[in-house]
């Protein structure tokens, strides 16, 4: 399975990403490379191998619904490129002009 | 009409917020109405190198109302990332379930058919996630104000099948799926807090086609009238598209509940490829069958079973038993007082009428009630042994909320006991003769419709002291 160009500029615009044509053609060829080796993988007969979900055969660990304080070493503010009034402050979406919506 | 060749085809997805103390995946607080980004840690803030510990209670929660709506609970299910970029989501995801979620299969009833047969919707699936910031547009201008106290808090997503053909049905749906999840004890179910939240698909065909029309998905609808009402202007919108010829687009819309309209959601196209993969960070979710067993066992009572049950242990009626068994809380109250009272119809019509008037004026809840059962029971048992008449019982039951006193002590205190005594019975019965003599000449004369009247007369003399079993047999003595 190989990827086309459309498919990384898809991707790219999926996450936001800025890729012009020169890094687009590049990162087709790696890509594609990658799902290559993918398929020599799959090529390997597992049939009498068991899957592995993950390490550890017992599941994901729980805790319990107990309240800790967070590590936090340094203040929101401290970190955070904007605040106000407690808010975290980001410009205002292009898609929501409209302040009656709200929420993704 | 158009909308009469076409049929509503309707499926609904509800988000719940789980009732745990802490977020899904970190130890931060769950708290309502906190201040803005206190309850929140370095995992909720997706900060590098912060990792998810899934909690223990939020998994207990979710497979309990898994159970209660009667899905299979899945042995191993599969957490994965729902990928969208959107300022309330810091990891760029969302935990979510998608291919092996907790539970699958489930269904509840809404209602009977013209035919006596239950109604039933399929639930497809019930799934954990967790939840997202809040993002507020309209308080600075020109920038976004982001909130992440909600963000990470632990939800069930429950999809039902396309089962659903009218937006009544549809109401009536998420009515009976509120209802179970309140006696199920797994959620505040509360819209105007945003512990319940509902979106809908929606798609129209004529009637007899099988195959699904084009869906739209609708948003925004802040209380169970306004989904109903969402769904009815979508559907008229659709039909009256398919009859001028035109398409139904698959989109996101959004309910206008000022205008009572649905407009598109400008959500940026392509947003719905959320590119879902297993969540590297968590282990699958393994549930053994005793595990599975022993939260089946300990399911509490159902509204259905609790219906039946106070039908046939305090003999009220099918419609009576709807009204008391609206909530947990509301049903719980009604049987105490039934149990202690041993009368269930008069603990109905006391607590459906003086209790829930009482709650009304003082925006109370039943949980938090001055009153409780076992006092209201006395009060019940007062008016039964004559004690007190069922008049002096109302203003007691006032003196009772007001005071939080006992009810054979506020009718002592305030004079209230009934006198069933002969001699002073026969003296108010004597000056009510003598007061209203062309009354009481026509009554001893045989008009014997006047009773009723001289009784009222008796009653008020006494403020509503006299035993009116007593003033009846004595008139009739008189009047015979
Ligand atoms: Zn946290």
């Amino acid at each position: 399975m190989a990827v086309t160009r459309e498919d990384v500029l898809h991707i790219a615009d999926l996450a936001r990403l800025g890729v012009d044509g020169a890094r687009a053609d590049a990162l087709t060829k790696e890509l594609s490379a990658i799902l290559a080796h993918m398929e020599v993988l799959s090529a390997v007969d597992t049939a009498s191998v068991p899957p592995t979900d993950g390490i550890g055969a017992e599941g994901t660990p729980l805790r319990p619904d107990e309240r800790v304080s967070p590590l936090m070493e340094r203040t929101l503010e401290s970190f955070a490129p904007a605040m106000r009034d407690g808010f975290f402050i980001v410009p205002r979406l292009a898609t929501h002009e409209d302040p009656a919506e709200s929420g993704a | 009409m158009s909308r009469e060749r076409y049929e509503m085809v309707v499926g609904l997805e509800v988000h719940v917020q789980l009732k745990t103390r802490t977020k899904a995946f970190c130890g931060c607080s769950t708290d309502f109405g906190a201040p803005p980004n206190v309850n929140t840690c370095p995992v909720c803030l997706a900060l590098p190198g912060a990792l998810p510990v899934l909690n223990e209670r939020a998994v207990e929660l979710a497979t309990r109302a898994a159970l209660g709506l009667g899905c299979k609970v899945n042995p191993v299910s599969i957490f994965a990332r729902k990928n969208y970029f959107y300022p309330d989501l810091p990891k760029g995801y969302q935990i979510s379930q998608f291919d092996q979620p907790l539970a699958t299969g489930g269904s509840v009833a809404i209602g009977k058919n013209e035919a006596g047969a239950d109604v039933q919707i399929g639930i497809t699936r019930l799934h954990m996630e967790e939840d997202a910031g809040k993002s507020i547009h309209d308080r600075y201008p020109g920038a976004t104000a982001i909130d992440l106290n909600r963000a990470g808090v632990p939800l069930i997503e429950i999809v039902s099948e396309p089962d659903l053909r009218t937006s009544a049905d549809a109401g009536a749906y998420l009515r009976t799926v509120k209802q179970i999840l309140q006696y199920l004890d797994v959620s505040d179910v509360s819209m105007e807090e945003g512990s319940l939240r509902v979106d809908a698909n929606i798609s129209v065909r004529p009637p007899g086609q099988t195959k699904l029309g084009t869906k739209t998905e609708v948003k925004n609808m802040n209380s169970f009238s306004a989904v109903e009402r969402a769904l009815e202007a979508e559907f008229e919108r659709q039909c009256a598209l398919l009859d001028s010829g035109g398409r139904v687009e698959q989109q996101t819309l959004l309910w206008d509940g000022a205008r009572e309209t649905v407009r598109p959601s400008r959500t940026k196209e392509g947003s719905h490829d959320y590119r879902y993969f297993p969540e590297p960070d968590l282990l699958p979710l393994k549930q053994d069958e005793k595990w599975i067993g022993d939260a089946r066992s300990h399911l509490p009572e159902l509204p259905d079973a609790r219906k039946k049950r106070l039908v046939q242990e305090f003999g009220i009626s099918p419609v009576e038993v709807e009204q008391l068994t609206a909530t947990p809380a509301l049903a719980e109250y009604f049987e105490a007082v039934a149990r202690v009272s041993g009368d269930g119809k008069a603990a109905y019509n006391w607590v459906m009428g003086e209790v829930l008037a009482a709650l009304r004026a003082s925006s109370g809840d039943i949980t938090h009630f001055r009153i409780r059962p076992a006092d209201l029971a006395q009060l019940l048992n007062l008016v039964r042994d004559a004690t007190i008449s069922h008049t002096a019982a109302k203003r007691v039951f006032a003196l009772m909320v007001e005071t939080g006193k006992l009810p054979a002590q506020v009718a002592a205190d305030e004079g209230l006991l009934q006198v069933g005594d002969e001699d002073a019975i026969a003296t108010w019965v004597d000056e009510v003769l003598r007061e209203h003599p062309e009354e009481g000449t026509r009554y001893l004369a045989g008009e014997k419709k006047l009773q009723g009247v001289l009784v009222g007369f008796v009653m008020k003399k006494s403020k509503g002291r006299a035993d009116p079993k007593r003033v009846n047999q004595l008139l009739s003595a008189r009047g015979g």
